[in-house]
């Protein structure tokens, strides 16, 4: 008993959503339907939250992919690409990477996780020095505890900041590698990156950039937020999933930089953790091949995503600064978070709740995320039900104001 | 007490006060998680204030290492001197 006392206060909010039989912390889905629909309680519910950015969990191809990979690789990998070896998708898949980003490495993780872990805390080093923007995902922050770095954290999408740590670090020895993210995964937001990439050259500084949430969404080619704001060049390490736009799970990094080779011996979380298995790997170069192919997929995301920002920005609630396939309305409390969150669901809407520390500034967030595979009269209806819901609870800005 | 102990613990202790919702009494004993129940995220973005008044850099490992507002003072002057 005594070893979960520290948690005492969090068990007790734990217990009370879970007594109030709507806990956004511990969803069951039964029959998982489309990438847009699954049963939830016994009741067809459409997904909005999700990070399935381009729908493609069930696409044909994908699926055909992984089936045959099972069948002629088989189920799992059983170790380590070190210690138990490679086989021939891992090498695939990260030459496909390399080419797809225009570089000369590609590097495999068995989670988006584990490739935070594995790049940030095998390139900044003892004595070298990490800055990270304040909002960075949980994976960062771990990754800058993993490694043995000195960590520094700027203000969020802030270049003149990040200048001005920079400048107070000038003086000590180290490499200095700076850690931001294509679009933030909690408000939605895009980093300044082509005023990022200026302070980092002035600094002799290396930039890693997150596009966790950016690729197959930004860019010309959906390569993320470095091509869209045409800093690729400048961005030395980019690190992604395989668990949002590419429909299944896993990580990677590209670079051009030589000698990255060397990461596959110093990366405790590439080398100390089992490899992907086949089918995974088969489904995610076939997930890359149709995000490569098919840009009317980002041009329906972007459009649907649009579609819902514009369209709970007309009720009335408090959004993330742009629009992006996050959306995420800002509540006035975490109670008010799941209210809304309940009341959704039960009118056949799931989403997310956040809440601090996982968001910035003490936010209690509904997170929704959109997906290519919605169609423009499921986001429609999605935006009827945060109308009603909304209004119910008193969350739309008039009330709001009216009741003050 | 040298005068720039007292400088430092002005500048934490007020800038404390300005981020706190309501205001609280505060001692070098004070336990910044326990008793001001502050998160993670609340207590990085208040030494983030104490470094831009005070042009140091706080490394995070620093930070994690503070229990009390006294804990804080010293580091705080050990990096001050060091900078
Ligand atoms: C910005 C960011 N980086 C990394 C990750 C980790 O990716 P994964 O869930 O695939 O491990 C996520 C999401 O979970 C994320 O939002």
């Amino acid at each position: 008993m005594a070893l979960f006392d520290k948690y005492a206060a969090l068990a007790a909010q734990y217990r009370q959503l879970e007594e109030a039989g709507a806990n956004p912390f511990n969803v069951q889905f039964g029959d998982v339907l489309s990438p847009t629909e699954a049963m939830l309680a016994g009741r067809k519910t459409l997904l909005l939250g999700t990070n399935n950015y381009l729908g493609l969990t069930y696409d044909p191809a994908v699926l055909a992919a992984a089936a045959a990979a099972t069948s002629t690789s088989g189920s799992g990998t059983t170790g380590s690409r070190i210690a138990n070896g490679s086989y021939g998708g891992h090498g695939r898949l990260e030459a496909d990477l390399a080419d797809f980003y225009g570089r000369k490495h590609g590097m495999v993780f068995s989670t988006g996780y584990q490739a935070n872990l594995g790049i940030i805390s095998a390139l900044a080093g003892k004595g070298d020095h990490l800055l990270l923007d304040a909002d960075s995902h949980a994976s960062i922050y771990d990754a800058s505890r993993l490694g043995y770095a000195q960590v520094t954290r700027f203000r969020h999408n802030s270049p003149e900041d990040l200048a001005n740590r920079l400048r107070r670090l000038a003086d000590e020895p180290g490499d200095k590698v700076v850690i931001v993210e294509g679009i933030y995964s909690m408000l939605g937001d895009t980093a300044p990156l082509k005023e990022f990439a200026a302070v980092k050259r002035e600094y002799g500084a290396y930039l890693v950039v997150d596009e966790a949430h950016s690729l197959g969404v930004l860019g010309a080619t959906g390569r993320g937020l470095a091509e869209q704001a045409g800093v690729e060049a400048d961005c030395d390490f980019i690190v992604g999933t395989f668990s949002k736009s590419l429909a299944g799970v896993g990580g990677f990094a590209v670079t051009d930089m030589a000698g990255a080779e060397v990461l596959r011996v110093v990366s405790r979380p590439y080398m100390f953790t089992a490899s992907l298995p086949p089918a995974n790997i088969a489904a995610t170069q076939a997930a890359l091949h149709e995000l490569r192919t098919r840009p009317d997929l980002r041009h329906r995301l972007n459009a649907n995503a649009l579609r819902l920002y514009r369209g709970l920005e007309r009720l009335g609630f408090e959004l993330g600064p742009e629009p992006s396939p996050v959306v995420s309305a800002i509540m006035p409390s975490p109670e008010a978070a799941f209210g809304l969150w309940a009341a959704l669901l039960k009118a056949g809407l799931y989403t997310n709740v956040s809440l601090p520390p996982a968001t910035p500034r003490g936010l209690a967030l509904l997170r929704s995320s959109v997906s290519a595979a919605h169609s423009p009269a499921q986001i429609d209806h999605a935006i009827a039900l945060f109308a009603e819901a909304g209004s119910s609870l008193g969350l739309l800005k008039s009330e709001m104001a009216a009741a003050k | 007490m040298s005068d720039q102990a007292s400088e430092i613990r002005e500048v934490i202790f007020g800038t404390l006060q300005a981020a706190l919702p309501q205001a609280r009494p505060l001692s070098d004993e004070t336990h910044i998680i326990e008793d001001l129940g502050l998160d993670s995220v609340a207590v990085m973005d208040f030494v983030m204030e104490i470094e831009d008044k005070l042009d140091i850099s706080v490394p995070l490992d620093k930070i994690a290492e503070v229990e009390t507002l006294g804990d804080l003072v010293a580091t705080v002057q050990r990096l001050k001197q060091a900078a």
